[in-house]
């Protein structure tokens, strides 16, 4: 029998996608070199020290901007419903294995994830324009700087750690993976873990 | 070669200790404002000496000139009046402050600094920038608490005041110090220059300056650059000179404390995804009938 897909996201959803998730790679990895002295050879991943700095701070903004059109597609997916508190409520069933509630398209943790990056997301453009040099820094007071590299630094770790779990839960989930790479995911996959967004799909019962 | 110097007390953004065999003398300059006449030879000797041109300005009304510490200028005379009501009929007071680097024991500069090796402090506490490691960030200029450090618009990098370290490395002194006709900036062991501070001090207090003063703030460790101030106590009548400098707690929370925290953070995320999966296992969506059907097909 042949196996049955849906699709769940479009070529340019995945290219969008890719495109903030590989500007996330960079900038992390420089972000990093920057923050621990140890790994300060992480600035190689631009070439040089030099180099890494002044190419950081526009890696950030192509991720601002193709980010800033996920949001646009997303955010009306993401509004949290009573069906998604109880969901979060019971976070220690779900990582058990044992689907909870009657999910739509996300999941109460998908949609706290979402959020999350939202907000650090909006955080680390206003704080790392504040602080780059040399073109928009000397347009602000050193007080203000400062905060906005305690900011920058704070809101990356959160969003790096945020993305580990991000990717650990789409590795956990099995079949997620393909979804946002081929873009389809199996009927069963669907079922199990958004029985509601399958009914919407394919006007069955689940 | 910045570090077969030996003397290494603090290297900028580097976990291990620097060659820190040589144990060098503790120095400092002290600056006498109440004996500087605002000439700017320190200012000549000082461009002279590092090679440095500052772009031609223009007059702002004041003596101020440059009007700010910058790439090119290393030290600059800040001219202040200050009007004294409480001396009996009034008095105008022209005070005269030299600024650029305070060589601080705790160096804000250093702690911000990112770069391995862009910032170096002496054990004679000099504190120097070393451009050829310089990535050009700023983040000096954010953690001074005087803010001296300043970017050049040219080559992207941090300069200020290096306390003429080649010069105290061969055994002389600074050449705003060499300079100084009249012998308001001096230059000595740290002990020694306190010593000659409190001459200074026991002087202008019999002159009627009760207030008069050492500026060496705690706050910092204290500093490798001095000053005898006739109003210790309201040091910011000296151009803003800050009354209780310290590192930022702002910078030192970045620094300090965000660090552990982040690595807690992302250490936990990433073992936990471990550990979750090889004890629970995938998450996998084997549909019971699909399952069925694939065994009696």
């Amino acid at each position: 029998m042949k196996e049955q897909l849906i699709q769940r996201y479009n070529a340019a959803e995945r290219i969008n996608h890719w495109v903030v998730a590989v500007c996330f790679i960079l900038l992390a990895i420089s972000g990093l070199a920057f923050f621990y002295p140890a790994f300060f050879w992480l600035t190689g991943v631009f070439g040089t020290p030099q180099l890494a700095r002044i190419v950081h701070p526009f890696v950030g903004v192509v991720m601002f901007i193709a980010f800033a059109r996920q949001f646009f597609r997303y955010w009306h997916h993401n509004l949290v419903t009573s069906e998604d508190v109880k969901w979060m409520k019971s976070v220690k069933e779900v990582m058990k294995g044992n689907e909870v509630g009657d999910i739509g398209r996300y999941n109460g943790g998908q949609k706290g994830m979402f959020w999350v990056m939202v907000g650090c997301m909006a955080l680390l453009l206003i704080s790392g324009v504040i602080a780059w040099r040399p073109y928009f820094a000397l347009y602000f007071p050193i007080p203000l700087i400062r905060m906005a590299l305690l900011v920058h630094a704070a809101s990356a770790v959160v969003l790096i750690a945020s993305i580990i779990v991000h990717v650990y839960a789409a590795l956990w989930v099995q079949g997620t993976i393909r979804a946002m790479v081929e873009g389809v995911v199996t009927h069963a996959w669907a079922k199990k873990h958004h029985p509601k967004w399958f009914r919407e799909m394919t006007g069955k019962e689940s | 070669m910045a570090l077969q110097s030996l003397d290494i007390l603090r290297r900028s953004a580097s976990p291990t200790a620097a060659p820190q065999a040589r144990n060098p003398l503790e120095v400092a300059k002290l600056i006498d404002v109440s004996v500087c006449i605002g000439c700017k030879a320190c200012q000549v000797a000082c461009s002279e000496w590092n090679e440095l041109r500052d772009e031609v300005g223009s007059c702002v009304g004041v003596y101020d000139n440059p009007t700010d510490l910058s790439a090119q200028a290393w030290t600059v005379m800040r001219f202040n009046e200050v009007e004294q009501p409480d001396v009996s009929g009034g008095k105008l007071e022209w005070l005269i402050r030299k600024d650029g680097c305070m060589h601080c024991a705790d160096p804000g500069c250093l702690k911000a600094c990112p770069s391995p090796g862009a910032i170096i402090q002496y054990k004679n506490g000099i504190v120097d920038f070393h451009q050829e490691n310089c990535i050009g960030c700023g983040y000096c200029v954010s953690g001074c608490p005087f803010n001296v450090p300043r970017i050049s618009k040219d080559d992207n990098k941090a300069y200020k005041c290096n306390l003429c370290s080649d010069r105290v490395a061969v055994g002389q002194e600074p050449a705003c110090v060499k300079t100084c006709p009249t012998g308001a900036i001096q230059f000595g062991s740290k002990e020694d220059m306190k010593e000659v501070a409190e001459k200074r001090i026991t002087d202008l207090k019999s002159r009627g300056y009760d207030q008069a003063g050492l500026y060496d703030p705690e706050g910092v460790g204290g500093t490798h650059v001095m000053y005898v101030l006739h109003h210790a106590d309201k040091p910011e009548l000296y151009s803003n000179l800050p009354k209780d400098p310290a590192i930022s707690t702002t910078v030192s929370l970045w620094k300090g404390l965000l660090k552990p925290v982040a690595t807690l953070g992302i250490a936990a995320a990433g073992l936990f995804g471990f550990f979750h999966y090889i004890t629970v296992g995938p998450n996998r969506a084997e549909d019971e009938h699909e399952a069925e059907e694939e065994v009696t097909k």
